[in-house]
C-alpha cells in the first residue's frame, strides 16, 4: 500500500547517511563471516484423541495459514499381489465423493476454501492433506475429515477413474523419465518384494478394479490407530485438538493388520545394465543402483553426509563431474531412498545420448572413488555444513516443516530428532563415510537402468565391459 | 527455466514449468526500505525475524527477449556463464563457498528478466553480496571460450532434457513462431535453438555483459533475518565501487495480432494427441489481465472447472485440460490444451472447447465461479508469505512488483486486482479477446496420425 517516494523519504531518515569507502574493499578473498545464528526450530508437541488418532501439532504464527497433514498406513506396500495400484487408486478414490457431496463438489468446496487438498499413497503409507488460510480452517477439517472417514466409492465414479487411470498409463509410457522410474524399482526389488510393482498399477490390474477391493483396502487400512494428524501453523496446540476431535473423534479403530515384511533378499546379481529402448530419444535417462538400508538405520546420519559428498547438492562430485566438467547432463545426483522396509540407493542424471557410454564411465568412476579414498577434510566440512546450517531454512514454512516432521512421524523417529540432527552430523568422520560408502554402494553389484534410445548405444555400452545386457519393456520386466 | 533442478524434484516429479499460486486479506504487507547506490543499484530491504536465514535476490532486467536473432537462447546461456567464475572467485568457488556456508542458490531466466538468488543463514550476507558483486563487476577477465562451450553442452542438455526428450516439449515454440511474427520479441522460446546455441561466442559474451549487467540495470533485493543497516553497509561495501553502464534503452515493438486462424500440425513421440489453443491477450499487470487469470480458473482450474467437467469427467474424451493467461512485459497470451484420451480426435475435444467458450461468452460465469478463483489467488497470495527466498519468495516478488509496476510492496493492491473482477467482466473479456478466429490452434499427434489433428478451417 506504501509509494515508493514515502519510502524513499523513510529510508533516508531511517538509514545513516554515512558511506563506507568501497575502494577500500578487499576482493582478493572471500568475507570472513561471524557464526551463524544459534539453531532455532520449531516444536512438536503431540496428544491422543479417545480413539487412538495421534496428533501432532507444530505452531507457526508468522502467517496465518495452516498446513494439515493426515498419515494412514495404507500405502502400496500393502497392494495384494493381485491388484498393484490398489493403494494409491483407493487414495485417488477418497476425493471423488465424500460425505453429502459429489466428486465435484468436493473438489469445488476445496477450491472455494482456497485449500489445496490432496490424497495420495507412496509404497510405505498414505495421506490426506490439506493446505488453508487459518479463517477457513474449520471447513476445511469437516471436509478432510469427509473425505478419510465418508468416502462414497460409488460404481459410477470407479469406473471412471479407473477409465482415466488406463490412460494416464499409456501416457506414463511416452515419458522417459516416467518410464525409468517405473523400470528401476521393479528390477532392483523384484516381483516379491512389497516395493517392487508399480506405484500406479499395471494396465491389467487397472481393468480389474472394482468396489469391492477399494472399500476392502480401504475397510483394512484407513483407521485411527496408526494414522497420524500433523497440524502446522497458525494454530494452538488446545484449538488444534478441539478442532480435530470434533472431527475426527467419530473415526472408527480396526484391527490393522501388521506392515509386510520384506522377502528373504535375493541372492545379489552380477552388475547388469537393463536397456530400455526409447527410438528417437534425445538423451538417455540412467538409474544406477541397489537395494540400501531401511529410514531407522543408525547409519542415516553418516548417509546423509556420503550423499551430500556424491550426489546431493549442487557441487556434489557425480554434478560437478558429469555436468561441470564434461556438459554431458543439465544435471547428476543421487539419493538414499528413505523407507521403512528396505530402501535404495540411486544415481541418477538424463545425459545427452551420444555421451551415454561415457557418461557410465564417469558415474562408475566416481561410485567407485568414494569406497577407494578417503574423503579430504574441506569436502567432508562443506558437505557438513550444507547439512546443518541449512537446517534452518527447511522449517520456514508450514509445508516445509510438515515435511519435516511428517517424516519423523511416517517412520517412528523420536520427536527431538531435529534437536540432536546437528551433533549427529557434526560427530561424522571421513573414516565413517568410507565405511559407509563400501558398505551402502555396491559397484559389483550395481543395475543399471537406461532408457534411450538402443540402436545408438548399445555398442558403446557392451564396449564399456561392465556387465552383461538385459532387454526390459517399458515396465520393466522381461521382454516376452 | 532454472539454472539447476534438484534430484528430489527430478525423481518425484514435482518440477513444473508453472508458478505456484496461492492468497489473504489480513497480513499483506511487505514493508521496507530502498536506496540506490550513485551507480545506479537500486536496492530494496525487507525485515522478517521469523526463522535466522537470509535471501538476496538479484534482477537484471534482461531476458529472451533483448536477444538478436541467431542468438536466441543466449540470454539463458549467459545466466549459466555466470556460475562459472570471476576475477577474485576461482571457477567452482561460487557454489562451493555458499554451501560451505550453509547456502543455496539458482538462477532463472525469463522473456523479460533475469534472476539469481542466495539463501541461507543470516550471517552469510556479507558473502552472497561479495559473490554476487564480483560477478557484476569483474566477470570477464575470467571468461574463456572453453567455460563458453562447456555451459553451451549443459543448456543444450537442458533443452534436450525439458523440451525435446519430453513429450509435448516443443508445442510451446510452434506455438510462439505462429503467435509472433519473426521481428517480434517473443516469438522465440527462452531456450533457444539448438543452432543458435551453438553459434553463440566469446565476443556475443562480452557485449551482452557490457550491455546489460550493469548496476544501473539490476535490482537487489534483500530480505530476512537482518537490519536495514547492515545490509546498506554489506551493499555498499562490495557493490559502490563498480562502473555504471551505458543506459539500456528499448523500443516496445508495434503491437500484434492475428488476422485469422492458424492451424498447425506437430507430430511428436507421443501416443495420445494433444490439442493447444492460444490467442493474444494483454501484458501482465494491464486493465484485463488478472480478470483473465480468473477466466483460466473458471474454464480448466482443478476438477470443478466447466472444461475439466466436460471434457474428462463426462464425456472422458480426455485425460487432463489446462488454460491460462500469460502476462509478460510486452504482451500477453491465453492458452488452453487438453490432451485425448485413446480412441478420440482432436476435433472432437477441440469442439467441446469451443462450445463451452460459447456458452460462457453468452451467459458469464456464476457469481460462485468467481468467487471461487479469487479465494484460491488469496489463498495463493498468503502461502507466499511465508518464504524470503527462492523463486516467488518474498524477496523474488518484491523484485518482481518493482519491476513490473515500480512498487516493491504492491501485494496487496496485487490482490486488490482478482477482488474486484466481476462475472461480468470475466464475460466480457472472453469476448474480446477469445472469440473470433483468430487464434493459433497447434495439434500435437503421434507421428503418422495427422488423421487425429484438429481439421483445417475448424472455426469456433
Amino acid at each position: 500500500m506504501r509509494r515508493t517516494l514515502g519510502v524513499l523519504t523513510l529510508s533516508l531518515t531511517a538509514l545513516p547517511a554515512f558511506r563506507l569507502s568501497a575502494q577500500g574493499v578487499d576482493r582478493t578473498k572471500p568475507p570472513t563471516l561471524q557464526p551463524p545464528p544459534a539453531l532455532k526450530l520449531p516444536t512438536v508437541q503431540t496428544t491422543m484423541l479417545p480413539n487412538g488418532l495421534s496428533l501432532a501439532v507444530v505452531e507457526m504464527h508468522k502467517v496465518p495459514v495452516v498446513d494439515v497433514q493426515l498419515l494412514v498406513d495404507a500405502g502400496a506396500a500393502r497392494d495384494p499381489a493381485t491388484a498393484p495400484g490398489l493403494a494409491t487408486f483407493t487414495a485417488t478414490m477418497l476425493q471423488q465423493g465424500a460425505g453429502a457431496r459429489g466428486p465435484l463438489e468436493v473438489a469445488d468446496e476445496a477450491a472455494f476454501l482456497g485449500a489445496q487438498l490432496n490424497t495420495a499413497a507412496s509404497f510405505d503409507g498414505a495421506s490426506a492433506s490439506i493446505h488453508v488460510p487459518k479463517r477457513r480452517l474449520e471447513a476445511a477439517l469437516a471436509l478432510l475429515a469427509d473425505v478419510v472417514l465418508r468416502p462414497s466409492f460409488a460404481d459410477s465414479e470407479i469406473a471412471r477413474q479407473r477409465e482415466l487411470r488406463a490412460a494416464q498409463l499409456v501416457q506414463q509410457r511416452d515419458e522417459p523419465v516416467a518410464v525409468a522410474n517405473v523400470a528401476f524399482p521393479a528390477i532392483v526389488y523384484g516381483r516379491e518384494h512389497p516395493y517392487g510393482h508399480p506405484l500406479n498399477g499395471t494396465d491389467s490390474a487397472t481393468a480389474r478394479l472394482a468396489r469391492e477391493r477399494v472399500v476392502e483396502f480401504y475397510r483394512s487400512y484407513y483407521r485411527p490407530n496408526g494414522a497420524r494428524l500433523l497440524i502446522v501453523g497458525d494454530v494452538t496446540l488446545a484449538e488444534a485438538r478441539r478442532l480435530a476431535a470434533a472431527r475426527f473423534d467419530g473415526w472408527e479403530r480396526g484391527d490393522v493388520p501388521a506392515f509386510p515384511s520384506p522377502p528373504a533378499p535375493p541372492s545379489a546379481t552380477t552388475r547388469t545394465v537393463y536397456l530400455i529402448d526409447k527410438p528417437g530419444a534425445a538423451q538417455s535417462v540412467v538409474r544406477i543402483g541397489h537395494v540400501g538400508p531401511a529410514r531407522t538405520t543408525p547409519d542415516w546420519f553418516a548417509l546423509e553426509v556420503l550423499n551430500t559428498i556424491v550426489g546431493g547438492a549442487f557441487t556434489s562430485r557425480l554434478n560437478q563431474n558429469l555436468r561441470e566438467t564434461h556438459g554431458y547432463t543439465y544435471g547428476a545426483f543421487s539419493q538414499f531412498a528413505p523407507r521403512r522396509l528396505t530402501g535404495a540407493f540411486v544415481a541418477l542424471a538424463s545425459v545427452v545420448t551420444a555421451k551415454t557410454d561415457s557418461s557410465l564411465i564417469e558415474f562408475l568412476k566416481e561410485l567407485r572413488r568414494i569406497r577407494d579414498e578417503a574423503v579430504p577434510p574441506p569436502e567432508l566440512a562443506k558437505a557438513k555444513a550444507y547439512l546443518t546450517l541449512g537446517l534452518p531454512g527447511d522449517f520456514e514454512t508450514t509445508g516445509g516443516a510438515a515435511g519435516r516432521f511428517r517424516e519423523l512421524l511416517a517412520f517412528g523417529l523420536p520427536l527431538d530428532y531435529y534437536d540432536h540432527y546437528v551433533d549427529r552430523i557434526n560427530a561424522i568422520t571421513a573414516a565413517d563415510v568410507q565405511r559407509v560408502a563400501r558398505q551402502y554402494i555396491d559397484p559389483d553389484h550395481f543395475d543399471i537402468v537406461v532408457v534411450g534410445d538402443k540402436t545408438q548405444i548399445e555398442a558403446g555400452i557392451k564396449a564399456l565391459n561392465e556387465g552383461p545386457i538385459v532387454y526390459r519393456d517399458l515396465w520393466g520386466q522381461e521382454i516376452r | 527455466m532454472p539454472r539447476f533442478a534438484t534430484a528430489a524434484a527430478v525423481v518425484l516429479g514435482l518440477l513444473s514449468a508453472r508458478p505456484p499460486v496461492h492468497l489473504s486479506a489480513q497480513s499483506l504487507r511487505v514493508p521496507y526500505q530502498t536506496f540506490r547506490l550513485p551507480n545506479g543499484l537500486q536496492v530494496v530491504v525487507h525485515e522478517d525475524h521469523s526463522v535466522p536465514v537470509v535471501a538476496v535476490n538479484m534482477w537484471y532486467h534482461v531476458g529472451s527477449s533483448d536477444e538478436k536473432p541467431g542468438r536466441t537462447g543466449f540470454a539463458h546461456l549467459f545466466e549459466h556463464i555466470m556460475f562459472m567464475g570471476s576475477q577474485h572467485v576461482p571457477t567452482g568457488d561460487f557454489d562451493r563457498l555458499l554451501e560451505a556456508a550453509g547456502a543455496d542458490n539458482n538462477g532463472s531466466t525469463t522473456e523479460d528478466r533475469t534472476n539469481y538468488y542466495e539463501d541461507g543463514p543470516a550471517n552469510a550476507l556479507p558473502l552472497m553480496l561479495y559473490l554476487d558483486a564480483d560477478r557484476m563487476g569483474f566477470l570477464l577477465p575470467e571468461i574463456t571460450a572453453n567455460k563458453v562451450d562447456l555451459q553451451r553442452g549443459v543448456v543444450q542438455n537442458e533443452r534436450r532434457q525439458s523440451y525435446e526428450n519430453r513429450p509435448y516439449g516443443l508445442a510451446e515454440e510452434n506455438i510462439l513462431e505462429r503467435l509472433y511474427p519473426a521481428s517480434h520479441p517473443y516469438h522465440w522460446p527462452v531456450i533457444g535453438s539448438m543452432a543458435d546455441l551453438q553459434a553463440a561466442t566469446l565476443d556475443d559474451v562480452r557485449r551482452f555483459f557490457q550491455t546489460y549487467y550493469t548496476p544501473n540495470n539490476a535490482t537487489l533485493a534483500i530480505a530476512g533475518d537482518i537490519t536495514p543497516r547492515d545490509a546498506r553497509q554489506f551493499v555498499e561495501r562490495y557493490f559502490g565501487d563498480i562502473a555504471r553502464g551505458p543506459a539500456v534503452t528499448r523500443t516496445p515493438p508495434p503491437r500484434v495480432q492475428l488476422t485469422g486462424a492458424v492451424g498447425a500440425v506437430l507430430e511428436d513421440r507421443v501416443q495420445l494427441p494433444r490439442v493447444y489453443d492460444a490467442w493474444h491477450t494483454v501484458k501482465a499487470f494491464s486493465v484485463d489481465d488478472a480478470t483473465l487469470d480468473v477466466l483460466a480458473n473458471v474454464l480448466a482450474g482443478g476438477r470443478s472447472s466447466r472444461l475439466y467437467r466436460r471434457l474428462v469427467y463426462e464425456l472422458q474424451i480426455a485425460t487432463d485440460v489446462v488454460a491460462f493467461q500469460d502476462g509478460g512485459r510486452i504482451d500477453g497470451k491465453f492458452e488452453v490444451y487438453a490432451t485425448a484420451r485413446p480412441g478420440h480426435d482432436l476435433g472432437e475435444l477441440q469442439r467441446v472447447i469451443d462450445e463451452e467458450l460459447r456458452k460462457l461468452a453468452d451467459q458469464g460465469p456464476t457469481p460462485r465461479e468467481v468467487e471461487r478463483a479469487q479465494n484460491t489467488v488469496e489463498a495463493q497470495f498468503l502461502s507466499r508469505m511465508e518464504r524470503v527466498g527462492g523463486f516467488g519468495g518474498k524477496a523474488d516478488q518484491l523484485n518482481y512488483y518493482n519491476y513490473f509496476v515500480g512498487t516493491p510492496d504492491y501485494f496487496q493492491k496485487d490482490l486488490e486486482r482478482y477482488a474486484r473482477v466481476t462475472p461480468a467482466a470475466v464475460q466480457r473479456t472472453l469476448q474480446t479477446y477469445l472469440t473470433g478466429a483468430h487464434r493459433v490452434v497447434l495439434s500435437v499427434v503421434p507421428q503418422g496420425k495427422p488423421e487425429l489433428a484438429v481439421k483445417e478451417g475448424a472455426t469456433p
